[in-house]
């Protein structure tokens, strides 16, 4: 059994996932439940001024059958008094004292700042989360995402709060943004203990065509929104793994976590502690057990005793395109004891990357009609040989000279483990862009004519 | 239902159940979504019309119902009574890769009547808007079952005048008379005929027996002649009386006669181990009959049936006896009592106790009707001789499809011959 606990800014959760801001954190007594359930940390709904909401305020992006595969909402901050979420929060902790909870706050002006961090401390927020990402509504009255962006904006707030902060700051990064670091190394600049990030990206999530308004309708109008959700779990690593390079506290994760797997990568990619919203919007607290089971069992795969482990693991790796081994290669390779015959890696080849996969027993003129610029004469007829293959379905053959390694088969193939990818370096010796630019053989002044000289190539 | 006489009510294939309802529009959309657009896909080569199932299921998948009925109409005008009365165990579905992969194969035929429901009803006139202005030329069909109907609806698109000769008072053909009822309804065949007759010009006249001299007067009246005239009456290899049906006439009176009823039949002998008889047996089990067996004189392993359908009557209740072939009935005075059998394995003569027997073990042909076409040919087997391309005979200005050319098969294979047909008299029209 490894141990799950993470320390956070000195900090101690008893792992590492946390409840993001969100309707799932929006009272003590579903805070309470979550803790319950196995969840480490919460960090609170939002508090500041009271605002009023509009109705409806969600939604989604649905693919295949997959329901809610990216949700956006334009629910601004809570809707509870103040008073009555510092009441609760005060008696979460009082029950809860082992599990970590965070103020999120947003505010306007210095002296609602001050006034809002002394009412939070008192009332035991073990860490404050300034937010300074949410890209609808409250922005466009100068808080959330507006801060977000603008760097002395951001330095100047997070100043206010470091005057009278007892507990750790975290700065809470909006997505929508040119360069995630930017705003990241200005809360650090400004004293700033931790970032979390990301927010959620400035979205509209889809168009009612009947009525011509987009969603969530609002009365005959609607307004854009926060995108998050599994979809945004890629854009949500990359601004991970760009701030874990340069930022020297800890980050906390968000973005389309939805179980251990997805929690261990953003880990690896810098995170010590994860934050979830969608995933319990859609499927309620109780994921926090695979969650915990998950990541338990992994860790021990790996070897390690401990969480915090993982923590950074990944982000070396995670370098500039020009860093890239240039003869490294790879090539498809097509199991005929697992191919089902659905040739989807065949018109994906075809049409979506370098037409270097043939079937079997066609002449020339065919392979012509069919796109095909090679013409391999020995394309090999294999008989698939999967437990219940059609009489006579032939697996489709991938020509290496052809393939250029992209991997497009892999990901369109269905059955799992059919398509493989081997190695077949294209040298022994590695080489990069940037060392390939250094040795002056591939870009040189001049124009274009110029570099194909310079690379052994005739110019027209 | 317009123009075609009213079904009575109290017929008794209104007691069975639709094996495979209409999906929901939620149904359709998650089985629709469980499809991976195979390309170069195995369905479509084993679906005799060639219908391109991953786009249209693709489209319902993208709410484009009606481009999905327009993908199976384009090469299947029956696509909706096909979605319901193909044995897609043994075609479409039954080379669905996931059977390979150990999946269940996707639902094509319940996503097909989706399809051609949910698109027709969001625009009746989906094909028809854009038939082809009048050419003034005329073709006959002669029956109105499936290959008649599928000719003379691709016809009609085509701009043709059409006109189709059918003896019953009822048309649709096997559709309408013959087709398990738990597959297809005869108001659903009805509704389909509907729909042909909606594409253009086309005429339908019932009761109109043609015989040789008839139809050798269409040829002066018609630029082109179509025969699909089906099969004949059930063979009863010589059984007659009270008591003794052929299948294929009972299942007519299941499906249209409401002065039918099965009261008192205790045990039913099916003779026969194709499909018709499976079928029949199978709905005289689900309509109540308590003992029904089905005699057939070889064995389980090489019998016409589809498996899949006797697995499934099985369930229902049916008995096969196998090894058994037909010598006698067995009578106590006028009425029935049983059916003498020869054993095919050597063990004598058996009896069996039953109140009705039913010979399902094939019809007649009444191709001799072709042969009043001035070189049209049958095979030795009664089939009229066609040109596999084409669908035409000898003779050439008529054309044939269906059970008449291919001397009993599906659905699917008429509507292709159909299709066929009207393509080749279009191209011929065109050419002249």
């Amino acid at each position: 059994m490894a141990d799950l606990s993470i320390e956070f800014c000195g900090v101690k959760s008893p792992n590492p996932f946390w409840l993001a801001s969100a309707p799932p954190t929006n009272t003590g007594a579903q805070i309470k439940r979550a803790f319950d359930a196995g969840w480490g940390g919460a960090v609170w709904k939002t508090l500041g001024n009271p605002i009023i909401n509009t109705s409806s305020r969600f939604g989604a992006v649905n693919y295949g059958s997959t329901r809610m595969m990216g949700l956006n909402n334009i629910e601004l901050i809570t809707d509870r008094p103040l008073e009555v979420n510092l009441r609760e929060m005060e008696d979460v902790k009082k029950h809860y004292a082992d599990h970590v909870v965070v103020a999120s706050l947003m505010v306007d002006t210095k002296e609602e700042w001050h006034e809002i961090v002394k009412k939070v401390q008192d009332a035991g927020a073990d860490m404050l989360e300034l937010n300074f990402g949410c890209p609808h509504g409250m922005c466009e009255r100068g808080m959330g995402s507006a801060v977000g962006a603008e760097p002395e904006v951001l330095k100047t707030i997070v100043g206010w709060v470091m005057e009278v902060a007892k507990v750790p700051v975290i700065i809470k990064l909006t997505p929508n943004v040119g360069d995630i670091t930017v705003p990241a190394l200005a809360a650090l600049e400004a004293g700033a203990d931790a970032v979390s990030l990301i927010n959620t990206v400035k979205s509209i999530v889809g168009v009612d065509l009947d009525r011509m308004i987009p969603y969530p309708v609002v009365g005959d109008a609607s307004s854009n929104g926060g995108y998050c959700g599994p979809a945004v779990k890629p854009i949500a690593l990359h601004m991970l793994g760009q701030v874990a390079r340069v930022f020297p506290k800890p980050i906390s994760g968000i973005g389309g976590i939805s179980n251990w797997r997805d929690a261990a990568e953003f880990m690896v990619l810098g995170a010590t502690s994860v934050q979830v919203c969608t995933a319990v919007m859609h499927y309620g607290y109780r994921i926090v057990e695979d969650m915990i089971e998950g990541l338990n069992d992994f860790l021990d795969d790996k070897g390690m005793a401990s969480a915090m482990d993982l923590v950074g693991k990944a982000v070396p790796q995670y370098k500039e395109w020009g860093q890239l081994d240039m003869n490294y290669h790879v090539v498809a390779d097509i199991d005929p004891a697992k191919c089902i015959g659905c040739q989807l890696c065949v018109v994906s080849c075809m049409d979506g990357s370098h037409q270097c996969i043939h079937i079997p027993g066609m002449d020339d003129d065919e392979k012509k009609r069919r796109g095909h610029v090679v013409f391999p004469t020995d394309v090999p007829d294999i008989a698939a040989t999967a437990e219940g293959a059609k009489a006579g379905a032939r697996v489709p053959w991938v020509h290496e000279e052809e393939c250029v390694g992209c991997n497009l088969c892999q990901l369109v193939c269905p059955v799992e483990g059919t398509i493989s990818m081997r190695e077949k370096r294209k040298a022994p010796e590695s080489i990069s862009w940037n060392e390939r630019v250094m040795n002056g053989t591939d870009v040189v002044p001049g124009g274009l004519d110029a570099t194909r000289k310079a690379r052994g190539l005739d110019a027209e | 239902m317009s123009g075609f006489p009213e079904l009575p009510d109290g017929r008794l294939e209104q007691k069975l159940a639709d094996k495979a309802p209409l999906f929901t529009h939620g149904e359709a959309v998650t089985e629709a979504n469980r499809c991976i657009y195979c390309a170069d896909a195995p369905c479509v080569e084993a679906c005799p019309t060639g219908i391109d199932i991953p786009t249209f299921i693709h489209k319902i998948a993208t709410d484009n119902v009606r481009g999905s009925a327009r993908t199976i109409f384009a090469q299947n005008l029956l696509g909706a009574s096909c979605a319901q009365v193909c044995p897609v165990e043994v075609l479409c579905a039954g080379s669905c890769v996931y059977e390979t992969w150990g999946r269940q194969a996707i639902q094509i035929g319940r996503l097909q009547r989706y399809a051609t429901t949910a698109g027709l009803e969001k625009d009746p006139a989906l094909l028809s808007r854009n038939a082809k202005p009048k050419t003034g030329k005329k073709v006959a069909c002669i029956g109105a079952g499936p290959a008649s109907l599928a000719a003379a609806g691709q016809l009609a698109l085509d701009g043709h005048s059409v006109t189709i000769f059918e003896k019953r008072d009822v048309p649709g053909g096997l559709n309408t008379t013959g087709v398990a009822p738990y597959k297809l309804f005869a108001e659903g065949a009805l509704r389909e005929v509907e729909f042909i007759l909606g594409l253009g010009d086309i005429t339908l006249e019932t009761g109109a027996e043609i015989d040789d001299a008839a139809a050798k007067k269409l040829l002066d009246d018609y630029d082109a002649v179509f025969v699909g005239i089906g099969l004949g009456p059930d063979s009863m290899l010589g059984f007659e009386g009270e008591g003794v049906v052929g299948a294929t006439a009972l299942i007519e009176r299941l499906k249209l006669d409401a002065s039918l009823t099965l009261e008192g039949v205790e045990t039913a002998l099916v003779v026969g181990g194709g499909n018709t008889a499976v079928d029949i047996a199978h709905e005289l089990a689900l309509l109540g009959v308590p003992h029904v067996s089905m005699i057939y004189r070889k064995t389980e392993a090489v019998m016409t049936g589809y498996a899949h359908e006797m697995a499934t009557a099985r369930k229902d209740g049916v008995r096969l006896i196998e090894h058994r072939s037909p010598l006698a009935i067995e009578r106590e005075g006028e009425k029935l009592v049983g059916l003498r059998t020869q054993c095919m394995d050597g063990e004598g003569e058996e009896v069996f106790a039953g109140d009705m027997v039913i010979m399902a073990v094939g019809q007649s042909r009444l191709t001799g009707l072709a042969r009043a076409f001035d070189g049209v040919a049958l095979d030795d087997k009664g089939r009229v001789v066609v040109d596999e391309a084409t669908c035409r005979t000898g003779h050439a200005k008529v054309y044939a499809g269906g059970d008449c050319v291919n001397g009993g098969k599906e659905v699917v294979n008429a509507a292709q011959h159909g299709k066929l047909a009207a393509a080749a008299i279009s191209a011929s029209f065109g050419a002249q």
